[in-house]
């Protein structure tokens, strides 16, 4: 995949979550030339109750940066009562990496090795008990559960938004089974 | 316990069911003290042979425990007759089972007033309440449909229907979900959130962590003992979107 913007360190937007935000910028420019407002208003909608995560500045930052490396290009349209606004159109290399982005397959990490080895390092130290770790970390996922869930529930029927919830909660789920085994193990090492 | 509130709708305290003597004995259930406050939803999680089935039948009444006591709305169940046990259980209870417990001769109109009838009510009174709550779980249109015709989540959701059938007390669901996909599980689940919403006391036993999440209160079940305790409802500050990983 094509190297990413470059974002200094202190900017609050940054790592997984921009990179995303300029690659779907980017495609849902390759339809039609579009301004900052409604690909907000899309990506909003795609979002539902996630699109907290947006936060209002981001999509023109990030449309700003786009066209700084040379991927967008802009022309200014007036407005009879508003000041003018840009129009994003995709360039060539902005094409170039839609395509990119589309054909990549790179996923989220499935391994969750960092809670695994906490619980083994925990268990050799003595430092303390993993069956404890395992039940403090299932009562936060399953507070995320039941809030994912809730807000799963509300969304009307055919929402895309809740498609994104729907992932959330059967991660979440699988998870939690996961724990299910990690509790088992490390009490019947106790009992061992 | 933090939630031992006056007057809980039921409450359980030293509960212990065994089985078998000697080398062969069991302890399902362990031990075990409960209170449950009026319009709590309680889930019951657990791997399976943990006790939490044997937990929840003893706390409806369907068996008896081995010791410890039980009191439903302040009276003591564990020890009264069976006759009286049974007439508590039809008025005060609903119960909604894995395997949904259709009458499949019945459509599911008639599946629902069952419980009604059987306490008492007058034909028209039962019929009208029926239809009532089959438009409550939006299956009005399915009243003169036999089991063998409805989708396994609308068999449960007349089973639902039917568990209210009495306005009980309490309803208690064991693995409610246990032989649903995940559509039918979402419509059961809708309903149990509904349910909540409307102040229905509930405890279910369930190994689904969906069906768990629509709780207030969760606990873990494990060698027959509580071994943890949550609650689900009003606690977290956390946005959706950190819980996602979405959110800055």
């Amino acid at each position: 995949m094509a190297e990413p913007v470059e974002i200094p360190a202190t900017e609050p937007l940054h790592g997984y979550q921009l990179r995303v935000v300029q690659e779907v910028l980017l495609a849902l420019l390759a339809g039609e030339a579009s301004h900052g407002y409604q690909l907000r208003a899309r990506l909003a909608l795609a979002l539902g109750p996630l699109a907290g995560a947006l936060n209002d500045g981001q999509v023109y930052v990030t449309l700003n940066r786009l066209e700084k490396s040379g991927l967008l290009a802009s022309t200014r349209v007036g407005q009879a009562d508003r000041p003018d606004r840009k129009v994003y159109e995709l360039t060539p290399s902005g094409r170039a990496r839609v395509a990119t982005w589309l054909n990549d397959t790179s996923w989220p990490k499935p391994a969750p090795a960092e809670f695994h080895l906490k619980l083994v390092a925990a268990a050799a130290a003595g430092l303390a008990d993993p069956v404890g770790i395992v039940d403090r970390q299932r009562r936060e996922l399953l507070t995320g559960l039941a809030q994912a869930q809730r807000a799963a529930l509300a969304e009307p029927n055919g929402s895309v938004a809740a498609l994104l919830l729907e992932g959330v909660v059967l991660r979440l789920q699988a998870d939690l089974r996961w724990l299910e085994a990690c509790a088992r193990y490390w009490n019947q090492a106790k009992e061992r | 316990m933090e939630d031992r509130a006056p007057n809980p709708i039921l409450s359980a305290t030293g509960l212990r069911k065994e089985y078998g003597k000697g080398a062969a004995l069991v302890r399902a259930v362990d031990d075990v003290g409960l209170a449950v406050r009026p319009g709590e939803s309680v889930a019951i999680v657990g791997p399976s042979g943990c006790g939490k089935s044997t937990l929840l039948y003893l706390l409806g009444g369907l068996e008896r425990p081995t010791a410890g006591a039980i009191e439903l709305a302040g009276q003591p169940i564990h020890d009264i007759a069976e006759s009286a046990l049974a007439r508590l259980r039809r008025r005060a209870l609903g119960f909604v089972f894995q395997a949904f417990h259709l009458v499949d001769e019945l459509t599911a109109l008639e599946n629902v007033e069952l419980p009604a009838l059987l306490a008492g009510a007058s034909p028209r009174a039962a019929r009208a309440r029926a239809r009532e709550l089959l438009q409550q779980v939006d299956l009005e249109d399915r009243a003169e449909h036999l089991p063998s015709a409805l989708s396994g989540g609308q068999c449960q959701r007349v089973a639902i229907a039917r568990a209210l059938a009495n306005a009980p007390l309490l309803v208690l669901a064991d693995e409610p979900t246990g032989n649903l996909d995940s559509a039918a599980t979402t419509e059961v689940l809708r309903l149990f959130d509904q349910l909540r919403a409307t102040g229905q006391t509930l405890i279910t036993v369930t190994h689904d962590s969906r069906v768990a999440a629509t709780a207030d209160r969760l606990i873990t079940m494990r060698d027959g003992a509580f071994v943890d305790e949550t609650r689900l409802t009003g606690g977290t500050s956390r946005s959706l979107s950190q819980i996602t990983g979405l959110g800055s």
